[in-house]
This record gives C-alpha cells, sequence and structure tokens, in this order.
C-alpha cells in the first residue's frame, strides 16, 4: 500500500461516525470487564497458593510451591478429594434418578394435583440450605425427632444419623436430595413440555409401549435438558459446604471433611490461606473437567435430538 | 519468626508505654501517646465520688464508632443501654451482632484487612491470644488508670481470675495473668454440673460429686425416659467447643497439662498417663451415658436437651443451665440445681483439686482502630460497675466478672432462685482459670484433639486410648513446632 493509499484509508476511517467506530469496543466491553473480574482474583489465587499468606502474619512472602507439596502429602486432601466426589457423584445421581421420576409423573398427570403439586415440590428450593439442615438436625434427633419416633415403630432405636462416620454421609445425602431434587424436576418437566407432539402420536398409532416410548423417543430427546441439568447440579454438589457445615461441621473424626471444608477450616479457622488455596484450586480443576465432559455430552446430545447426528 | 514478632510487637509496646508503665499495675499506666496526655492520677479531686462526677464524658462528643458483638445475654444487656451510652457521651455506635456459630470467622476476615472496620469486638481469651500475635489487639494499658478513664471504673474490682485470663506477655507457652491487657471482662463462665432434681429425685439417684458417681449415674440414666434420654449432655462437635468446657475442667481436675515447655519448644503432654487415664473415663462416660447423636452436639443442643427433659444433667457453662432454670424458658425450668465439678477419687483427688476452666467473654479495641478513645469510652463504660450491676440484676448476665457485684444483696437476691447456683459459681471461682498453655494455635490443636475424641468415641479406628493420643500428641507438636519459647 502508498502513501497516499493509507493517507486516504485513514481518511475514509476518520468519516465513519464516533459512536459506530466504538460500537465493538462497547459491545465487548462488558465480557472483557466480566472476564477481568473473574480472573484477577483467579490469578491472585494462584498467586496466594504460592506464599505463606496468613492472618495470623503481618506480611506474606512467597514459598514456591511448598503448600501443594505439602496439601499432596497429606492424607487428608486425598480423604477430602475422595469425599467430595463420593457426595457429588451419590447425591447427583440420585436427585437425577429421583427427579426425573417425579417429573414423568407430573408431566403425565397433568391436572390440577399436578399444578398443586409443583407447586409443593419447589418449597425446599426456596429454604436457605442452613435452615433446612437446622430443621431436618431436629427431625432426626434421637431425644425429640420425629424420624426417630417412626423408626420407632420399626423397632429401630437410637439410629446414630449425622453422628457416626458410618452413616453421616447418608444423613447428608438425604437432606441435600430433600432441598434440590425440585431443581431436577423443575428443569425436566420443563424439557418434557417442550417436546415435539407428533413423535409420539405415530407411536400411539403404531402401538408403540410405554417403554418403547420412553426408552426410544422421550430419553433420546429429552438427553440436552437432563445434561444441563446434571451439569449445574454435579457443579454444586462438588461444592457443597452449608449442608455438612450445619450438620456436623465435617465430622465426626474426618468423615465428611470436603474440598469445601477443609479449604473453609484451613482458611478461616486456621487463618492461612496460602495453605487453604491450593485446595480450592484442585476442586476448580476437578468441576471444570467435570463440566467440560458434560458440555460436550450435552451438545452431541442435542446435535443427535435435532437429527444432525446418528 | 513468630518469636521474632512477638518481640517485635512486644517492644514496640514497651517502648510506647514508656517507663512506669507496670503491665501488672495498670491503674498506673501512662495515657496513649496519641493524646499528648501525662500519666498521673486520673483527678487531683478532693474525694473519687467528686472525681467521677467531673469526668469529662462529653470529650469525644460527635465521634462514631463501629462495634460488632457475637449475639449473646451479655451483648443484649449492651445492646439495651446503647442510647443512654449516646446520650451520656454523644458518641454514636454503629453496632451489629451475629450468631457465634460464625462470629469468629466474620471477625478473622474484618480484623485481617487491617481497615480498622470494626473500632470494639467481642472475643474470648483463647481467640485473644491468636488475635494479639497478629496485632490486631490494642493494649489496654494505655488507656486504664489514665485521664482518659473515670475515676470510679475500678480495675481492682475485677475479679482476679477473669481479668487475669486476658493478660497475657506474648511469648508461647507463658501461662496468662501476665504481660499486657488485651481485653476486658463482660462475664464469664465456669463449667460446671447442672442436673435435674425432679428426676434425679424419682430415679433415686443422689446427685455426683465424684467422677466416679458421674459415671454411675449417668449409665444408671441411660434412656430414663424412654427413647434419645440419657444421663449426661455435653458437646461434641470437632472443634475448640468441645474441649474446653467440661473435658478440659476434668482433664485439669486429674492433673494432665495440654503442653509442657521443655528445652524451648511446647511439647504436647496429651499422651502422658493422667491424660490418657481421664481420657479413657471420657470416651466411657460419653459412650455409655451421653447423647446417641453426642458428636452433632454443640452447647445449643446440650441445653436444649437439658430444658426439654431428655438430658437429666448436663456438664457445661453454668449460664448454660441457669438460662434452662429461668420461670418460662424450658419444660424443665425450677427443676435446675448446680453441682460442682466431679473430681476422680480413683486418680487420689478431693474437692480441694477441682478445678474448672474459664471462658471469658470480653471486648478488645481493634489495634487499626481510628477511634480509639472513643472506643476506650464505649469499653469503659460498658463495663463499669454501675452496668455490671445492672446487667447482672436485671439482664441476667448473672456471670459477673466484678467483685462488688457478685458480693451486692441484690445479685445474691436476683440468683437466689437457683438452688446451689451462688454455693457452686462462688466456690468454684476459686479454682478456675484458663488451663489452656496460651499459644497462637490454640483452635487448630483443639480441632484436632476434638477430632480424636470423636474418632474414639464414634469409630474403632484406633485399639486403644493410648494409641490415639500418642497420634494425637505427634500432630500437636507439629502444629506448634515453629513457635520457641524463651
Amino acid at each position: 500500500m502508498t502513501a497516499k493509499n493509507k493517507s486516504n484509508g485513514k481518511s475514509e476511517l476518520n468519516k465513519v461516525p464516533f459512536s459506530t467506530r466504538v460500537r465493538p469496543y462497547l459491545i465487548v466491553a462488558p465480557s472483557l470487564i466480566i472476564t477481568i473480574g473473574i480472573m484477577v482474583p483467579f490469578a491472585m489465587a494462584i498467586w496466594y497458593s504460592l506464599t505463606n499468606y496468613s492472618f495470623k502474619l503481618p506480611n506474606h512472602k512467597f514459598i514456591g510451591i511448598s503448600n501443594w507439596v505439602s496439601m499432596l502429602g497429606d492424607p487428608a486432601f486425598w480423604g477430602a478429594v475422595k469425599i467430595s466426589l463420593m457426595y457429588g457423584v451419590i447425591s447427583t445421581v440420585l436427585e437425577m434418578l429421583i427427579g426425573l421420576g417425579v417429573a414423568i409423573l407430573l408431566n403425565n398427570l397433568n391436572n390440577g394435583l399436578s399444578k398443586v403439586l409443583r407447586v409443593l415440590l419447589v418449597f425446599p428450593l426456596m429454604i436457605a440450605p442452613v435452615t433446612a439442615t437446622i430443621v431436618w438436625q431436629l427431625m432426626l434427633n434421637s431425644s425429640v425427632g420425629i424420624v426417630e419416633k417412626l423408626l420407632n415403630i420399626f423397632g429401630v432405636y437410637n439410629f446414630p444419623w449425622a453422628a457416626a462416620p458410618g452413616t453421616a454421609m447418608l444423613t447428608v445425602i438425604i437432606i441435600d436430595v430433600w432441598i434440590n431434587t425440585a431443581f431436577i424436576i423443575l428443569l425436566v418437566l420443563a424439557g418434557l413440555q417442550s417436546l415435539p407432539k407428533s413423535p409420539f402420536e405415530s407411536a400411539l398409532i403404531d402401538g408403540g409401549s410405554a417403554w418403547f416410548n420412553f426408552t426410544n423417543l422421550t430419553l433420546p430427546m429429552l438427553k440436552p435438558s437432563l445434561y444441563i441439568a446434571l451439569l449445574f447440579r454435579f457443579m454444586a454438589a462438588l461444592q457443597e459446604y452449608a449442608i455438612i457445615f450445619a450438620l456436623t461441621k465435617g465430622g465426626p473424626g474426618n468423615a465428611l471433611m470436603s474440598l469445601s471444608l477443609t479449604a473453609y477450616q484451613k482458611g478461616f479457622k486456621f487463618q492461612k490461606f496460602g495453605a487453604a488455596i491450593p485446595f480450592i484450586l484442585v476442586l476448580w480443576l476437578i468441576i471444570n473437567i467435570a463440566a467440560k465432559r458434560i458440555v460436550n455430552l450435552q451438545r452431541t446430545a442435542q446435535k443427535q435430538a435435532a437429527g444432525l447426528e446418528e | 519468626m513468630r518469636k521474632l514478632m512477638s518481640l517485635v510487637l512486644a517492644a514496640t509496646m514497651v517502648a510506647a508505654t514508656l517507663t512506669g508503665c507496670g503491665v501488672d499495675s495498670p491503674q498506673t499506666a501512662p495515657t496513649p501517646e496519641s493524646d499528648g496526655q501525662q500519666a498521673a492520677p486520673a483527678t487531683d479531686s478532693a474525694t473519687p465520688e467528686a472525681a467521677a462526677e467531673e469526668f469529662d464524658w462529653k470529650k469525644f462528643d460527635g465521634e462514631e464508632i463501629t462495634v460488632l458483638f457475637s449475639e449473646h445475654t451479655y451483648a443484649d444487656a449492651v445492646e439495651e443501654k446503647l442510647d443512654e451510652f449516646t446520650e451520656k457521651t454523644g458518641i454514636k455506635v454503629n453496632y451489629s451482632s451475629m450468631p457465634e456459630g460464625n462470629y469468629f470467622e466474620k471477625l478473622n476476615v474484618e480484623l485481617s484487612s487491617h481497615s480498622g472496620s470494626i473500632d470494639v469486638f467481642m472475643t474470648g481469651a483463647y481467640q485473644s491470644w491468636e488475635y494479639a500475635t497478629a496485632g490486631n489487639l490494642e493494649p489496654l494499658e494505655k488507656y486504664i488508670g489514665t485521664t482518659l478513664t473515670s475515676p470510679d471504673w475500678d480495675y481492682d474490682d475485677f475479679i482476679p481470675a477473669v481479668i487475669d485470663a486476658l493478660k497475657w506477655d506474648l511469648v508461647p507457652g507463658h501461662a496468662v495473668g501476665s504481660g499486657f491487657q488485651w481485653a476486658l471482662p463482660m462475664g464469664w463462665e465456669v463449667n460446671i454440673l447442672t442436673y435435674n432434681k425432679r428426676i434425679l429425685n424419682e430415679k433415686g439417684i443422689e446427685p455426683p460429686k465424684t467422677a466416679e458417681q458421674l459415671l454411675d449415674a449417668a449409665k444408671a440414666l441411660k434412656e430414663f425416659d424412654g427413647s434419645g434420654s440419657y444421663g449426661l449432655a455435653v458437646r461434641g462437635l470437632p472443634d475448640w467447643g468441645t474441649i474446653h468446657p467440661a473435658y478440659m475442667s476434668m482433664y485439669s481436675t486429674w492433673g494432665a497439662k495440654d503442653f509442657e515447655i521443655e528445652n524451648g519448644k511446647l511439647v504436647s503432654k496429651v499422651n502422658s498417663p493422667e491424660a490418657v487415664a481421664m481420657t479413657e473415663y471420657w470416651v466411657d462416660l460419653v459412650k455409655n451415658g451421653s447423647a446417641p447423636q453426642w458428636a452433632t452436639y454443640g452447647w445449643e443442643m446440650c441445653g436444649a436437651d437439658l430444658g426439654a427433659g431428655k438430658a437429666a444433667m448436663m456438664w457445661d457453662a453454668d449460664r448454660g443451665g441457669y438460662t434452662q432454670n429461668t420461670p418460662g424458658s424450658s419444660n424443665e425450668a425450677g427443676n435446675m440445681a448446680f453441682g460442682m465439678v466431679p473430681y476422680p477419687e480413683s486418680a487420689g483427688k478431693t474437692e480441694a483439686d477441682m478445678k474448672s476452666n474459664l471462658w471469658v467473654w470480653s471486648m478488645a479495641m481493634n489495634a487499626d482502630s481510628t477511634k480509639k478513645e472513643a472506643a476506650w469510652y464505649f469499653m469503659q463504660y460498658f463495663t463499669s460497675p454501675e452496668f455490671m450491676l445492672w446487667s447482672g440484676v436485671e439482664k441476667a448476665c448473672t456471670d459477673t466478672p466484678r467483685t462488688s457485684v457478685l458480693n451486692s444483696d441484690a445479685y445474691k437476691q436476683s440468683v437466689a432462685g437457683a438452688e446451689g447456683y451462688y454455693e457452686a459459681f462462688s466456690t468454684i471461682s476459686k479454682n478456675a482459670s484458663i488451663f489452656f498453655t496460651a499459644q497462637p494455635y490454640f483452635t487448630e490443636t483443639t480441632t484436632e484433639w476434638a477430632k480424636t475424641l470423636q474418632d474414639l468415641v464414634t469409630t474403632d479406628k484406633y485399639s486403644s486410648v493410648q494409641e490415639a493420643m500418642d497420634q494425637l500428641k505427634v500432630t500437636m507438636d507439629e502444629l506448634v513446632s515453629d513457635l520457641e519459647v524463651e
């Protein structure tokens, strides 16, 4: 390009109104700001994980990967990974199965009772998890709890629930399922109601059984919605903190010390942020890997449901 | 590093307080440098009454301070008098409180920001070790006994064990009671036995005095009123709150210690013969005489079960039992009576060996506060004999830290309805102290301790108590390994 052409190009640019010229930047700006807002704390977290940052010390210093080495050599870390994964997988699978079943029932029921039930089933979602946990703690209490009284009818007395390592995980998962299954029901129900009617009408004419319809029509077309529900619940379950903290503070012993609880304890109770952050970063890594996998599955399912892919 | 910090901080404070600042005699302490005043008697007036009349409560009129408290009876009493404080001093108070559950975590964040966002806050003695080491606390020698203090605010009137519990010289392993005054007491708690006399009478059980009697009674009362009812309520959550009340009181009465200083280092003694014998007793007591869901029990659940008549006895803070006994507060209100600290006869202990570990709710000043003088006015007003007599008599703040209140007829009359309370409180208070070794890793070491107790009670992880305590000792030694003691 000659100097003259360059000059012409510049003057052409100057003729474009200012508002038009800045528009692309304005459109991108919110995303940029949000990205910076996310990335700056994230980068700081990585930096702090390489320091001895503590509320107890006036200053902090770079200590390399000491916190990471110390974490990886700590049996409590591997225990926390196991607990987080167990909690995440079991509670999500149960919620998905129950949520799917209830949503199909409500969809098929589709009458006045169905409408009432939809409202009632959403109630647990409206209660703060800590509050719900305290209510459950009272219900499960061996002295005054209503669940204990019901179990007494079947000859079961003083069931330990959250007070014993063998039943503590079961207890927090029951509470999680009670609170969060409604979320799955809502998403799946919305998915069910958006399915096209014609394939089902054709199947009805051809005499397809309910099971045939479910496995060959409902489930494939519903998969994208199911993956969305799975994505949100699994991510939240891996991060779960409130229920466990309100019920047992991670006990008995280390029975429920998940990655979130361990990081909280090290960071806020023991005031050692440098040592706490690697636990959270590992949790982020696990969630990131799981989320990417689920998103890929959801995309594939969406294409299959649209008939774009076998 | 920590030793260096301690020394630097201590040196700074010593320099700041100059000569004549006897940390054991805060009444003679000099004034804050910022105020530019001289160390001097608070007044030249002829009589203390006249001097008190002359004290300028309006000196910081128009200032505004921020106060963060934990929700508690003591805090409620303060909140009720905030308007009167503002009227008297002209200092506006931005007051907020939050439940105890997460209070200290919130406080940690606020203090560590060094923003001075809070001027005055509630704390406990154990926590003050961590805050003082981190430089978050303002030493109060700069204010006590200076012209900034009203002559009728009587430092010497505080019960010695209580005020001393809030003093420490910042050297890990050194006992509390010497060094700097980091906070002032709002109320304190001794950990004694509360029992339901109706239930014990009905079951023909005498109120236990010894550890052996307590164990027998707790076992005998298992399911005394059907499934879920039990003998003794004690805490069991995996945190310091499980160790400090009954467990630490019994542990100390048994003659065991948490740490000792050896070769300039803190060394855990939780696997000593006394500690192991006491813990064996404790595990037996909890397994066979406490709540089936003990591992999820904090003080609230213990108190609730006692008040509901599901627990026949409770060993916890005295006021936990006291509040269940006030008319209308619980199903079993009026049926409570108060015992002492059960002592282990089998270990050769007698009544004279009874020890109760102390908890002191107190108020402290943020070292980063920019309104320290106004903050001090707040602190002295709400720890004054006048306020404490009112809160002790009228607002159920029965664990008064002031001798004048404890000895007053009005106070004695107000607690007379609680059988044995005054006797227990006044007797045990003579042998009450903080039996933990002061050190900045208190929260971590006691959390590990509580988790070990949970494992011993709820699992077969360890073949014996000795094995568990040996392992705990290793963990605790490692946690405090960077501390050096002179």
